[in-house]
């Protein structure tokens, strides 16, 4: 079974219920482009659900300034999409969370469509997320090809998101939703204000067949439990890079226990 | 078979919009608008109205009498460069800022490259009492000084983009930042035929205006709507589109796209798209581009900040792809020397992105009864300092 099924049918289960799942983003290749599998170990070592593995792009159109910085890095020091797989070529000998790609289409085009799934079931990817590649063409062009590959295909819904179209973004997704929550590139707000609370509110009584789990503006303890009170999880992206910038590799422990003590 | 988009943004196999979700309710209510807005009686009166009183159109189609000696044929220079403002690029802002109006929207953002469209976009702003916020790449903001402060006269706010080349692609990300950041209130006028349906061909339809012009100028002087070739330089191509837009499916008129090939084609400095691009996704459209390998979107290089871009509208990939129209590509230094000779010859001084057009005459010859409309899309007081420092004036 897709490890991003598994870990939302175990957080189903009545011992589990109250879990919230703390989900990581970082940019593959930052700080060091060989830091990417010791990021993962760690995140996984010290209780993180669930990892999106950025792979870099040189126009990150929904990404604030932090995203971009490190993305920039990541590909001025030679950051590729084959060498991302060669880096993850053994993940799955020591880690056994869901993990996904978020990426821009044009990288993965350029890789081959199909090419780029056979590569990430080889891997052991359960999931990508490509913000510019929408849900319609999805549908007609690509769905084949990713569920061939058993690849869960993420998408966004945001607080200008119709109730017709969250509802017609639930028929075809598969995991779980991700929730945008402000109107907002990543990593720009503090905190969440009624506004963004009534949103979360709004999608959690629509009782939609797959969870949410939210992300951008998620930086802390305090946004993360804001969050985790409607949602299924939430998503830690900028944040964690900022953290990257000034610790490389050192302290993620210190960093996931600030977010959530379990 | 039509070169025209298709009612998802099609042409052939580029187009279509490849937008985060972030901005899809906005893409969503323009592309499903667009064209009854367009259609309304109030709307045609009003922009009719405006290009005429306000950017005084229709804009000559000139014989360009010494120019035509001296490459033996008959070439006619369409007079965008008298629109006001200097450019072409307000035929599509007056459109635009009248759909914004009626989609309720109060605040107005734009990227430029020339600072061609962001004069044109400060002015409708103004004209209509609209916010205006403005990107602008940092090298483009040193290079096109004058528009710089045209824009702040004209009460816009110019904000530099800092990231990657920091010429116009960056700025149309920060726009396109800034719009998902704003989603209720805010029109982005995007200043070429690029970006994600409806954009392209939106944005192609306003600036048909100049072939629908041609084709009555022409009849009158040469007793034929035709011509045999129509030219214009590409940097996203909306000037191109607006020239080509009602010859595009007439094979008896040829069709001429001129790229910026910067310090040369294969030199690692240039801006000559359909040679050195490929099939890829850029600000939302599947186009041409240039790109790495890898699919990273690469940094182009021209002397004209409105040609300084890595892509072309899905219309002109789609043009080149089934050879439709001719590409040819112009050097900085045979631009420049084309400029300075439409001033020599005839007494217009051209902007540097028109002179890419004017530049194809030295190689491409035609015959001597062809007629061969050049779409001379701004003026070039904005680039005096590039031409002060090119020939040390
Ligand atoms: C005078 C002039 N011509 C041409 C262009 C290039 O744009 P497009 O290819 O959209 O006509 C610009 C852009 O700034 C311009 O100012």
């Amino acid at each position: 079974m897709n490890r991003i099924i598994q870990k939302l049918q175990e957080t189903d289960l009545s011992e589990n219920k109250e879990k919230k799942l703390l989900s990581i983003y970082f940019t593959a290749g930052y700080p060091k482009p060989d830091d990417t599998f010791t990021i993962i170990q760690e995140l996984e070592k010290n209780g993180v659900d669930m990892i999106e593995i950025g792979l870099p792009f040189s126009d990150p159109l929904a990404d604030g300034p932090t995203i971009q910085e490190s993305s920039t890095k990541a590909l001025k020091s030679g950051m590729t999409t084959l060498k991302l797989f060669e880096q993850l070529k053994d993940i799955r000998k020591s880690v056994s969370i869901p993990l996904l790609i978020m990426g821009y289409f044009n990288p993965i085009l350029q890789f081959g469509v199909e090419e780029f799934c056979k590569k990430c079931a080889e891997t052991g990817i359960d999931g990508l997320i490509i913000p510019d590649l929408p849900v319609d063409i999805y549908t007609e062009k690509y769905k084949a090809i990713f569920e061939k590959y058993d690849l869960i295909n993420v998408f966004l819904i945001t607080p200008q998101t119709s109730e017709e179209r969250i509802r017609f973004i639930d028929s075809v997704s598969n995991g779980f939703i991700y929730m945008v929550s402000s109107a907002s590139v990543t990593g720009t707000t503090k905190g969440f204000g009624d506004e963004t609370k009534a949103y979360f509110e709004r999608i959690s009584v629509m009782n939609l067949k797959n969870p949410q789990i939210i992300g951008f503006g998620i930086s802390d303890k305090e946004s993360f439990e804001q969050a985790t009170e409607f949602a299924k999880g939430a998503i830690i992206g900028s944040a964690f890079i900022k953290h990257l910038t000034e610790n490389e590799t050192g302290k993620i422990s210190a960093f996931v226990k600030g977010i959530r003590d379990i | 078979m039509t070169y025209q988009a298709d009612e998802k943004g099609y042409y052939g196999d580029f187009g279509r919009a490849f937008i985060p979700e972030m901005l899809y309710p906005n893409v969503e209510k323009l592309r499903s608008k667009y064209l009854e807005i367009m259609k309304e009686a109030s709307f045609r009166k009003e922009f009719d109205q405006l290009l005429k009183d306000y950017v005084g159109r229709p804009t000559p189609l000139y014989l360009a009498e010494r120019l035509s000696e001296k490459y033996k044929t008959k070439i006619y220079l369409k007079r965008e460069d008298l629109c006001h403002t200097g450019a072409h690029k307000i035929n599509n802002t007056i459109g635009q800022i009248l759909v914004a109006k009626r989609l309720g929207k109060n605040r107005v953002i734009a990227e430029t490259g020339a600072g061609q469209h962001g004069v044109a976009t400060a002015t409708v702003c103004a004209l209509m009492g609209i916010e205006c916020v403005v990107y602008m790449g940092e090298v483009d903001i040193a290079r096109q000084a004058p528009n710089v402060a045209r824009m702040k006269l004209l009460g816009a706010t110019v904000i530099p983009a800092k990231s990657g080349s920091k010429t116009l692609k960056d700025a149309t990300n920060e726009a396109i930042r800034d719009w998902i950041n704003n989603p209720v209130n805010t029109h982005y006028i995007i200043g070429s035929v690029v970006g994600p349906h409806p954009y392209p061909d939106m944005v192609a339809r306003f600036q048909s205006v100049i072939s629908e012009e041609v084709k009555t100028q022409l009849k009158e002087k040469e007793g034929r709507e035709n011509p045999d070739y129509v030219v214009a330089c590409v940097g996203g191509g909306s000037n191109a589109a607006g020239i080509y837009f009602h010859y595009l499916d007439n094979p008896e008129v040829g069709i001429i796209a001129v790229e910026a090939a910067g310090k040369g084609i294969f030199t690692g400095e240039s801006a000559a798209t359909s040679a050195l691009g490929k099939e890829g996704i850029i600000h939302g459209s599947k186009t041409l581009l240039m790109q790495t390998a890898d699919g990273q979107i690469t940094e182009p290089y021209s002397i004209s900040a409105g040609l300084d871009y890595p892509g072309i509208g899905p219309m002109h990939a789609n043009l080149f792809r089934t050879g439709r129209a001719e590409f040819i590509s112009v050097t900085d230094d045979a631009a420049m020397k084309a400029g300075q000779e439409l001033a020599r010859l005839e007494g217009i001084i051209p902007a540097i992105e028109s002179a890419h057009a004017l530049a194809i005459f030295k190689d491409r010859k035609f015959k001597e009864d062809e007629v061969v409309v050049v779409n001379l899309s701004g003026r070039g007081d904005k680039d005096l300092s590039t031409y002060i420092d090119y020939f040390n004036l």
